[in-house]
């Protein structure tokens, strides 16, 4: 049976670093203690959380005490949301989200609705770009949070989440941005430059090259917001649940790795990614958001014509992994949403690939990915 | 190959992977159903997340490349929205037919292509033979009391070349033997029976869900024209049928027509039900279209018998039979199926 030979879906999951497994080892049967008992092998576990705290938050400028651990990048979103939702049950309120955010935003934003409060959906401009004015139109008196993204997962677009801030920072809102996609892909400051920046931010291990099942949501000091699971007093009683602390030592190394390496990987990202542009555009592809500023890791084109279900699944067989709308439960693909708010056809969101690179890609590997799409659309 | 999890296509796709075919898995999903993912009814029947789960495990074992196409815009334009349009208009649609015909070989045919497969293949109960010429017969399945000819009785040369039905020759016993001896978890798992987008079997809910003024009551007439009583909403009547008319009458009444525009039922006697023929809409012919005066046998429902029957015309578009003697289940909206022997001549959509 064929196997993936050439992985190009580092949006969504990315392997693990060999530093990061590393890390982790011990953890399962050395020290295996519960990080939160007084005895020695939790001693142990207890360290390994305190340094991966400080390696998070050197990766975005943080305290160290703001960074709270969490299941993923999913339990981060929701959190965001439903737990500044929970401190002001008693007025509900007002919460503004885009309509490109990830799902574990979208629906907690649904679920914001159920519960009584009032939610208002920016709209991308066709870059892919939700401008500072959209948000201004949409901000009310009782608005409580804003939620942007900082790099989109479908397109790489980069948000203006400098700029959002400070107006909710001016209006007294709350700003949570999910920096998922860029977070060890580009430089990030929860202060943006010495702006008073985000209040809160959501991490994920994984997307850097960390264990899956582990995140982190940045909490700005002083935030006014609820936990979401209870019944301990882990993470000084904002988070209940024994640690993982395999995962986090393993997050924390992956950071530190991210953090280390920053900039020539970016330059390697970004040297992928114009290499499969140039390519692409001899083909009969458009590619989405390619004027905007976007993170280096990603691209994402309409291969006209083609159905992208297809396309992937051939390439899959020809041993290349790329990514085309979210996957259902079923594994069935959807079309994007991303790019129906950007304004584009069902027919060509059905279209779209997505391709993302990670730091072990090599430009050979573009260049053979280059050839079989070729050799697939002209199959046709 | 076309899994869907079920006893049936499993054993089939082993059989191509034996046979030395380079085989890959693939699960239609076809409709997405309730929204509420802790709903019951999430956890098993056809279409359903449970399902597929089932074909990916099968294809592990197999070791074959597995994935769900996502074909629920084609079955929604072409199999509910026309289930639907049919019932309302005082028809008993046969949507099982009508997906194998637009969804698992039209559309799966173009997945296929797209894919750059030679084949399709699915697990139903029937046999293509094929000449030295590349002509292809179907034929009744070996095993008669799961023979699946029926509801593929609309392909026509350009599908069958292409299709293959890997236990078509065997026994429904022979499949579950075989799929235990291989491992697979599915050998015991009973067949699917009822149609899969709908809910517990009630097709009159469905309907009415999606078609409001199939709920509204209206009159019941006997053939003659006089009023006998009312009925409480067309979606809940079917042609034959007796119960549930709530009308006192010395001899048994049945429903022997729905006139949908009308918001009608028209009742009458057994003998009522029996027609001395049909026409038929939508002709599909397995080879060429026949000529008049042929004898065939005529089969109206899934797993119903077959009327000795003969055509009176037949061309591209429509044909027109005449039975041996009166029968019953003609009903509009069902496909009827054409043998000669056990060799599917044609289909079309009952009048």
């Amino acid at each position: 049976m064929n196997r993936t030979r050439i992985y190009f879906d580092n949006a969504a999951t990315t392997p693990l670093l060999p530093a990061a497994r590393e890390a982790m080892e011990p953890f399962w049967n050395e020290t295996f203690g519960n990080a939160s008992s007084p005895y020695a092998t939790s001693r142990a576990a207890r360290m390994a959380l305190d340094g991966a705290r400080t390696s998070v938050a050197k990766l975005i400028g943080a305290h160290a005490d703001e960074i709270v651990w969490t299941g993923g990048g999913t339990e981060s979103d929701n959190w965001a949301l439903l737990g500044v939702a929970f401190a002001n049950l008693e007025k509900r309120g007002h919460f503004i989200v885009s309509q490109i955010e990830h799902h574990a935003v979208l629906e907690s934003a649904q679920t914001l609705c159920e519960l009584g409060f009032e939610v208002g959906f920016a709209r991308p401009n066709a870059l892919g770009v939700v401008e500072v004015g959209e948000i201004v139109r949409l901000m009310r008196p009782n608005t409580l949070l804003v939620s942007l993204m900082s790099a989109n997962n479908e397109t790489g677009a980069l948000q203006n989440v400098a700029a959002v801030a400070r107006i909710c920072h001016e209006n007294g809102v709350l700003f949570h941005c999910d920096a998922t996609q860029s977070a060890g892909k580009m430089g990030l400051d929860v202060d943006f430059a010495g702006e008073n920046g985000v209040d809160l931010l959501t991490l994920s291990a994984h997307k850097l090259g960390g264990p899956k099942g582990v995140g982190a949501l940045y909490i700005r000091r002083g935030t006014r917001m609820k936990p979401l699971l209870r019944g301990g007093a882990q993470e000084r009683g904002r988070r209940a649940g024994t640690e993982n602390v395999p995962a986090i030592a393993g997050f924390g190394v992956a950071t530190n790795a991210a953090c280390c390496d920053l900039e020539s990987n970016t330059a390697h990202l970004e040297n992928l990614r114009d290499r499969l542009e140039n390519g692409l555009s001899e083909m009969e592809v458009e590619i989405i958001a390619r004027n905007a500023p976007r993170a280096p890791h990603i691209s994402s084109f309409i291969v006209q014509g083609a159905r992208a279900e297809s396309l992937a699944l051939s390439l899959d067989l020809a041993g290349f992994a790329v990514g085309t709308g979210s996957a259902c439960a079923s594994g069935a693909l959807e079309p994007s949403h991303v790019l129906a708010a950007m304004g584009y056809a069902p027919h060509q969101a059905k279209s779209a690939l997505r391709v993302s690179f990670g730091t072990q890609n090599t430009v050979e590997e573009v260049d053979e990915f280059l050839e079989t799409l070729q050799r697939l659309t002209e199959r046709g | 190959m076309a899994m869907s999890g079920g006893v049936d296509s499993s054993v089939a796709a082993a059989l191509l992977v034996e046979q030395g075919y380079e085989v890959i898995g693939v699960t239609m999903k076809l409709w997405a159903g309730e929204d509420d993912p802790f709903a019951a009814h999430r956890f098993g029947g056809c279409c359903t997340v449970g399902s597929s789960e089932d074909a990916r495990r099968v294809a592990h074992l197999l070791d074959i490349p597995y994935y769900v196409l996502n074909l629920q815009d084609e079955f929604h334009a072409r199999v509910v929205d026309d289930f639907v349009a049919q019932y309302s208009d005082g028809k008993t649609p046969n949507p099982c037919a009508r997906c194998n015909e637009f969804i698992k070989f039209r559309a799966f045919l173009e997945r296929a292509d797209e894919l750059d497969c030679q084949f399709i293949a699915t697990g139903h109960y029937a046999r293509i033979e094929r000449d030295a010429d590349g002509t292809t017969h179907l034929r009744r399945g070996h095993d008669t009391r799961k023979d699946q000819s029926y509801v593929l009785g609309m392909l026509t040369q350009h599908e069958l070349r292409r299709v293959l039905l890997p236990i078509g020759e065997m026994e429904k016993p022979l499949v579950r033997e075989r799929a235990a001896k291989l491992g697979m978890a599915v050998a015991t798992k009973p067949d699917s029976q009822e149609i899969c987008f709908v809910e517990d079997d009630d097709y009159a809910k469905f309907v009415i869900d999606r078609a409001p003024q199939m709920a509204l009551p209206g009159p019941i007439f006997d053939e003659n024209g006089v009023k006998v009583g009312n009925h409480n909403g067309l979606a809940r009547y079917t042609v034959g049928q007796r119960k549930g008319l709530g009308i006192a009458s010395a001899n048994p009444l049945f429903v022997t027509k729905i006139d949908g525009p009308n918001n009608t039922l028209i009742v009458g006697s057994r003998e009522k039900l029996a027609h001395d023929g049909f026409g038929a809409t939508r002709a599909t012919w397995t080879q060429t279209i026949p000529r008049a005066g042929q004898k065939v046998a005529a089969q109206l429902r899934a797993h119903s018998v077959a009327h000795a029957a003969q055509i009176v015309a037949a061309d591209a578009n429509g044909f027109e039979i005449q039975f041996e003697a009166p029968s019953q289940g003609v009903t509009p909206g069902q496909m009827a199926v054409l043998y000669d022997g056990d060799e599917v001549v044609g289909a079309g959509t009952i009048e």
